[in-house]
């Protein structure tokens, strides 16, 4: 009978055998890293709008206040997006014969949308809701980040299950006077723990188990 | 050799198989103004069928939805002014208003400074006298170069914005003796 192995099979089965749990873990590992990669979560990476708006100049330069164009976010899901005609109340007069804008006043012309492409997406089967967030006390920077130092919009959180989680566990880590949802550089004045669990309270927050019940996002 | 090789396709295909999830991330939900080819012009979110009035819409109380009453504009307020309503009308107008008319309302607002025409003072003697109607139909319908509000600012809130420009009317004429006995002392010290 001829050899069943050749020479070398020893020292390939022990690499194997010492390879394959490091490939494993290794794989686990990259596959890990690239679910939380800017490239999968798309954090931190500008998106290309049809027309190059700026927060930076606008919230930061002018100091106009985020409802004057996300008009529903203390009512509803939706936070809502600037129609033409909002553009149009500064913009009819500034800045009107800028290149920059001519997709805006095209857009009032001919009495198309402008088509803003999606910087946040959330998965169709999860539900969120804006409105209660504003209500209860959780400012646009607790999700949205330093929108307001932004020349072109990015997320700056991943909105991943596990994101949402961290904070629906711990409420009054992030929780804010009403009148500071929409101040962006609003830092809590004293030892935030303390005054988070006053602020829970006043808001009258559900309990954890509630909030953090998979039916409240999957419903 | 040929079952480990077969065994590691396997593993790939099921690893990036996984990766495809599309489906369920984009389903036939749609989201508010997202593009649907369903319509006509593409746009999920549909206007209001032509010629009809959403139920509890009528809006037939005309001093409160036009701010007019046959034809002649009203003065006063739909209902007694509260402190309430003029808080809102206070975080109104900062929002709506103050860019271009300034938040006193002396027409020095940010917009203004970087070049939008500028607004009459709402201090003028003509506009403290003008009917509360008046307000109420510059916000609704826009006047010269300024844009309507109605699209964003709802009836209630242009009555409380309203209230509250009487306020900023009211505080620039007003001295030590309007200040009501009891709460002098809060102006005066410590
Ligand atoms: C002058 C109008 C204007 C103001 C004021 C404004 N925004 Fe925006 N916002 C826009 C426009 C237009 C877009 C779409 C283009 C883009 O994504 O940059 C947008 C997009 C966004 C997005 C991304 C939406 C998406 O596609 O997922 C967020 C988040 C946002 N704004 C938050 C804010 C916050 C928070 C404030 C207040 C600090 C604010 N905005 C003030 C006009 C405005
Ligand atoms: C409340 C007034 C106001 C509104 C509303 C407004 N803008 Fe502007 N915008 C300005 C002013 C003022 C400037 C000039 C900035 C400066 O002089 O510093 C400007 C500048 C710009 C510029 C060029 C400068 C830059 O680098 O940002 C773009 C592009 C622009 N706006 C887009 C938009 C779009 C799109 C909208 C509607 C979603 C919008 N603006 C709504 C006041 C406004
Ligand atoms: C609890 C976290 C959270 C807070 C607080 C929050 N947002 Fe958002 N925002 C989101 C998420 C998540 C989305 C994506 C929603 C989707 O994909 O359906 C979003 C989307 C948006 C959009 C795009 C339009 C939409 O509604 O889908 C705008 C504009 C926006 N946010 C503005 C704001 C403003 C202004 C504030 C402050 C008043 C704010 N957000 C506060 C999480 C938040
Ligand atoms: C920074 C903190 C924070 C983050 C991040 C956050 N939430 Fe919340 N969320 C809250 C608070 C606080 C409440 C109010 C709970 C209550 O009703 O008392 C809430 C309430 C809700 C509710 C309504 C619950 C109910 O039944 O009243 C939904 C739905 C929800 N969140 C979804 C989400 C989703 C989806 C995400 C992630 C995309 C998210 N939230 C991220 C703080 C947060
Ligand atoms: C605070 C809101 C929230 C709660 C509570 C919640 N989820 Fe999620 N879930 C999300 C969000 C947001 C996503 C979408 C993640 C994305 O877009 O990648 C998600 C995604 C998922 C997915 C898809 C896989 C993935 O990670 O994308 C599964 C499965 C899931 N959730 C199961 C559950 C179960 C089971 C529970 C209860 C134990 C639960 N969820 C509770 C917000 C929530
Ligand atoms: C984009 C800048 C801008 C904004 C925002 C704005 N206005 Fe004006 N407003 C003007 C200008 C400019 C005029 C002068 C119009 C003219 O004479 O052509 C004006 C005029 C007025 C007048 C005087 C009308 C008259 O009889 O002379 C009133 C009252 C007024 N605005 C109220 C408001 C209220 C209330 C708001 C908030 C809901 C508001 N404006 C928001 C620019 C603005």
């Amino acid at each position: 009978m001829p050899q069943l192995f050749s020479p070398g099979a020893n020292t390939l089965f022990r690499t194997v055998l010492i390879g394959t749990p490091f490939l494993l873990i290794g794989t686990v590992f990259a596959l890990y890293r690239i679910a939380y990669s800017p490239y999968a979560t798309q954090v931190g990476v500008p998106v290309d709008q049809p027309v190059p708006f700026s927060h930076q100049h606008h919230v930061a330069g002018l100091g106009i206040d985020c409802r004057y164009c996300h008009t529903s976010v203390e009512t509803s899901a939706f936070a809502g997006m600037p129609a033409t005609a909002t553009c149009m109340t500064c913009h009819s007069q500034i800045w009107t014969q800028a290149p920059i804008l001519a997709s805006v006043r095209e857009s009032l012309s001919l009495n198309q949308p402008i088509r803003w492409t999606r910087v946040h997406q959330l998965a169709d089967y999860v539900y969120f809701d804006h409105s209660i967030h504003v209500r209860k006390g959780i400012g646009c920077v607790s999700c949205h980040g330093q929108i307001d130092q932004m020349p072109i919009t990015w997320k700056a959180n991943t909105l991943q299950m596990g994101w949402c989680l961290e904070c629906h566990k711990h409420p009054d880590r992030a929780l804010r006077p009403p009148s500071e949802v929409f101040n962006l550089n609003w830092k809590p004045a004293g030892d935030q723990t303390l005054q988070g669990r006053t602020l829970a309270k006043q808001a009258g927050i559900k309990s954890i188990q509630e909030i953090t019940d998979c039916t409240t996002c999957h419903r | 050799m040929k079952r480990i090789g077969s065994g590691c396709v396997l593993l790939l295909a099921i690893v990036l198989g996984s990766g495809c999830r599309e489906e369920m991330r984009n389903d036939s939900r749609l989201k508010p103004l997202q593009e649907d080819a369903f319509f006509a012009d593409r746009n999920s979110s549909r206007p209001l069928v032509p010629n009809t009035v959403p139920r509890g819409h009528a809006n037939n109380d005309d001093f409160f939805y036009q701010g007019e009453i046959n034809g002649k504009l009203v003065r006063g307020f739909p209902s007694p002014v509260t402190r309430q309503e003029l808080e809102r009308g206070r975080d109104r107008f900062n929002i709506y208003c103050s860019v271009c008319h300034g938040p006193t309302g002396e027409g020095d607002g940010m917009i203004v400074q970087r070049g939008f025409p500028q607004p009459p003072s709402l201090h003028d003697q003509r506009l403290r006298d003008a009917p509360e109607g008046h307000l109420f139909h510059v916000i609704t319908r826009g006047y010269g170069v300024m844009y309507p509000y109605a699209d964003r600012v709802t009836p209630q809130d242009r009555w409380a914005i309203i209230a509250y420009i009487r306020v900023l009317q009211l505080a620039r004429n007003s001295t030590i003796n309007d200040v009501p006995p009891d709460q002098k002392a809060r102006l005066t010290g410590p």
